[in-house]
């Protein structure tokens, strides 16, 4: 098989795996904390529902966890099994990062586990408690992961001797590399984002289908718990992104202007909105002259490198995708600011969810916007770094394998995804539905993957005998 | 001992306890697949109920050794990661579709009743038989030198002979042998004395056909893997010795009914022979073509991985010790 071709089939497999996977990792590093924030209410105020959300919500959290540790397992073997050149290469210069993360897979495994069975074997605070090392572990892991990422954009902690192989190593120099301090809040918040407006979405539809349910307590609260989080987290999400482009344009200047799609460098650059990358110029798109480059440098006279300084063998393919998702994300996130503001502002005054139907239409579809800025924000920071698997020293080319029949295992891998996914969301519908018909029914153990035997399982046969 | 050679310690220990409990939540699988058709009425939801509970609390952790295994292995041999990956890429995708169809089917099958349920069940069940295999497979072709440094293979050659087969059909045997001492103790402890005999009688054929694979192995590897062969009859032998008296000991208990320390003997087995194989294999972590101090990586990575190991077991031990008396807890009322 041509280099090409495999080149295009493993970054497809590699695409579309990571996308599945980092939907399922935003609810590993966020929804323990929806949980935790449900059962604080819970237990401070004597409050029932929310106790009963907490163990709802754990009780989902467990079931997504586990699809989560095979899709990220699936995630660690690609790394070599697509691309062995890298790893030879530079596997001992991140590698630290993934292995710290172990630590933090270990705490979340064994602590979930803790919580589930905790439900009915530790007293109320005491349980609350054995949940605060998961939502650590979230953040840890988010951290390692996200700083190899950020490593891939800025390498730092090693030297390169005569024949081009890292010296020096410096583990920790790689961990903290430039793109790590911006990479890393901007994921951090994104998953609190995607699972803040995920969750409340949810609700919201339920509210929509069934007016009756819009004064029902645990709606209420099951929406605004976190929604009350996505609302908190998008502001501050606008100030990370908006210091992590200007990163972007000091550390990758060939990411910055694609996505930007900067031709010529110079000052005084037009910021544009949408529209389609050509050689010629921006067509379609509305033009805001001079706000680009005050935006990378807080002045209009600020030089903004243009495609032109950078070889045409090492420029970012896919201008145009580029530049759209960039406007998708940014887009969706000041959106998403808007309906916090909206709910923060009705919130401040009445201290109420806003009852328009408009409301929870908009918080119904911010579930899903939140996961498409996600995945568009993830396209500028992957596709933006080609043709480079390291930037600038190490070409994805050179770094893919050579085994045949890539493509077959990309077919296979949409097919078991997809039933994968489908069968999860039919997992976690199935959890609630039983809560809903069973909600005295409160050992969350019984019928999740961490969890105790059901009571009301076939393990009472084998007691019984 | 180098830093490098402290490295390849751990990444043995980190294989080790995968091969051990993972293996073994693998092996409660394969059980549970060969539960499907049991004639006594009412014994394979039963088994299936037992198997559940064992695996329940800790599968995920048990499975977490594999990926620290696994980054250890491409941080600090990176080396000998490419060419691994490279050569037997086949083997390796296909155990991570056991992995991956093994964990769902494990995680639905806890939600989903009636016809999904069972589905998800035996799916859990069927794939169980996939990783193991794959994994003795890629196990043996390591050892038959099969991977060499900078090397590349054809999807197929490096891994089809008859001595990676046949570890393959030997880490399906021990991880279901391992699997029923585990399960029979888990019986006892929850004095359901039937099925304990059950798992008993599974766990003695178990020995039986793993003794045997054992056997007929040790003559493929003197025609296949000659180095590891004089390295498991040379400096590997009192481990190998151990390894087959704590064997011999754990089917004696097996026999006399044992309440006590069945467990212990057949981990202690496992390990040694474990140790024993990699004591064989020392100074290669590619049989003949790559030596541990040839395919290290850079030494702070090392010293990284060496402290990070403590700290992961600092947090582990306690956390698991933990995690098994609070699921021997009394439930609240």
């Amino acid at each position: 098989m041509p280099v090409a071709d495999n080149l295009l089939a493993a970054r497809e497999l590699m695409a579309f795996t990571l996308g599945f996977h980092i939907i399922l990792s935003c609810i590993g590093v966020a929804l323990p904390a929806m949980m935790l924030i449900a059962e604080y209410r819970g237990l401070r105020h004597g409050d029932g529902e929310a106790l009963g959300l907490a163990k709802l919500w754990s009780k989902a959290a467990a079931v997504l966890f586990a699809v989560g540790a095979v899709t990220g397992t699936v995630l660690s073997f690609e790394l070599g099994l697509l691309w062995p050149g890298f790893m030879e290469r530079y596997g001992d210069v991140f590698g630290t990062g993934f292995t710290i993360e172990g630590i933090f897979f270990f705490t979340e495994a064994i602590f979930i586990a803790i919580y589930i069975y905790g439900w009915k074997r530790l007293p109320g605070w005491k349980h609350f408690w054995t949940g605060v090392p998961i939502v650590i572990a979230g953040i840890g892991g988010a951290f390692s992961v996200v700083a190899v990422n950020a490593w891939m954009n800025t390498p730092r902690g090693f030297k390169l001797d005569s024949a081009g192989n890292p010296t020096d190593v410096d583990p920790l120099g790689a961990l903290f590399n430039p793109a790590t301090v911006y990479e890393f809040p901007h994921m951090l918040v994104a998953a609190y984002m995607v699972v803040g407006f995920g969750l409340a979405s949810i609700y919201a539809v339920a509210m929509l289908r069934k007016p009756e349910l819009r004064r029902s307590r645990r709606h209420r609260l099951g929406l605004l718990i976190p929604l009350t989080v996505g609302a908190i987290m998008a502001p501050i999400q606008i100030f990370i992104g908006d210091v992590a482009a200007r990163g972007v344009f000091e550390d990758q200047p060939a990411k910055f202007a694609a996505f930007e799609c900067i031709n010529e460098t110079g000052p005084d650059q037009t910021e544009w909105i949408g529209g389609i990358c050509t050689d010629g110029g921006v067509e379609f798109g509305i033009g805001i002259p001079g706000l680009d480059s005050w935006l990378a440098g807080f002045s209009t006279d600020t030089v903004v490198t243009g495609l032109d300084q950078i070889p045409d063998d090492e420029e970012p393919p896919a201008n145009t995708l580029l530049h759209l998702a960039f406007d998708t994300m940014v887009g969706i996130g000041t959106a998403l600011l808007g309906l916090g503001a909206w709910f923060g502002f009705v919130w401040w005054r009445r201290r109420e969810i806003p009852q328009t139907k408009w409301f929870l239409r908009a918080v119904a579809v911010s579930g899903i916007g939140a996961i498409v800025a996600l995945e568009a924000g993830w396209i500028v920071t992957e596709v933006g770094r080609q043709p480079f698997i390291v930037y600038g020293l190490l070409r994805t080319e050179d770094a893919v394998t050579e085994a045949g029949g890539l493509w077959f295992w990309f077919g296979g891998a949409v097919l078991l995804y997809t039933a994968l996914g489908t069968a999860a969301v039919i997992a976690v519908r199935t959890i609630a539905r039983r809560d809903r018909e069973r909600p005295d029914d409160d050992d969350p153990a019984g019928d999740v993957p961490y969890g105790p035997p059901d009571p009301a399982g076939p393990v009472t046969v084998g007691k019984a005998t | 001992m180098s830093a490098a050679d402290a490295v390849f310690v751990i990444l043995v220990a980190g294989a080790t306890l995968y091969a051990v409990f993972g293996g073994a939540d693998f092996g409660a699988g394969v059980w549970q697949l060969l539960s499907i058709g049991d004639r006594v009425p009412g014994r394979r939801e039963r088994v299936q109920a037992r198997i559940g509970h064992s695996l329940g609390p800790v599968w995920e952790a048990n499975h977490v050794w594999l990926i620290f295994a696994l980054v250890v292995l491409w941080t600090a041999f990176g080396e000998a990661f490419g060419p691994i990956m490279r050569t037997l890429y086949l083997p390796l995708a296909l155990a991570v579709l056991g992995i991956v169809l093994r964990g769902s089917g494990f995680a639905f099958g806890h939600v989903f009743e009636g016809r999904a349920g069972r589905g998800s069940e035996n799916l859990f069940a069927l794939s169980s038989l996939i990783t193991p295999f794959f994994m003795g497979t890629v196990v043996g072709a390591i050892a038959a030198g099969e991977v060499e440094a900078g090397g590349t293979a054809g999807a197929f050659e490096a891994w089809t002979g008859p001595l990676p087969l046949l570890i393959g059909v030997l880490f399906v045997v021990s991880c279901s042998y391992v699997a029923s001492v585990f399960l029979l103790d888990e019986c006892r402890r929850a004095r359901d004395d039937e099925l304990a005999a059950y798992f008993s009688r599974r766990a003695v054929g178990a020995a039986a056909v793993a003794g045997a694979l054992a056997a007929v192995g040790l003559l493929v590897l003197r025609a296949d893997a000659r180095f590891i062969y004089d390295g498991l009859l040379g400096e590997g032998l009192p481990l190998v010795i151990a390894s087959a008296l704590l064997g011999m000991l754990t089917l004696f208990g097996l026999v006399r009914e044992w309440r006590r320390g069945l467990r212990p003997l057949a981990i202690g087995a496992v390990v040694a022979v474990i140790a024993g194989w990699a004591v064989a294999q020392y100074p290669y972590l590619l049989p003949r073509t790559l030596t541990i101090e040839e395919g290290a990586g850079a030494e702070p990575a090392l010293t990284a991985t060496i402290i990070v190991f403590g700290a992961a077991l600092a947090i582990v031990v306690p956390a698991l010790a933990f995690l098994y008396r609070l699921a021997q807890k009394q439930v609240l009322e």
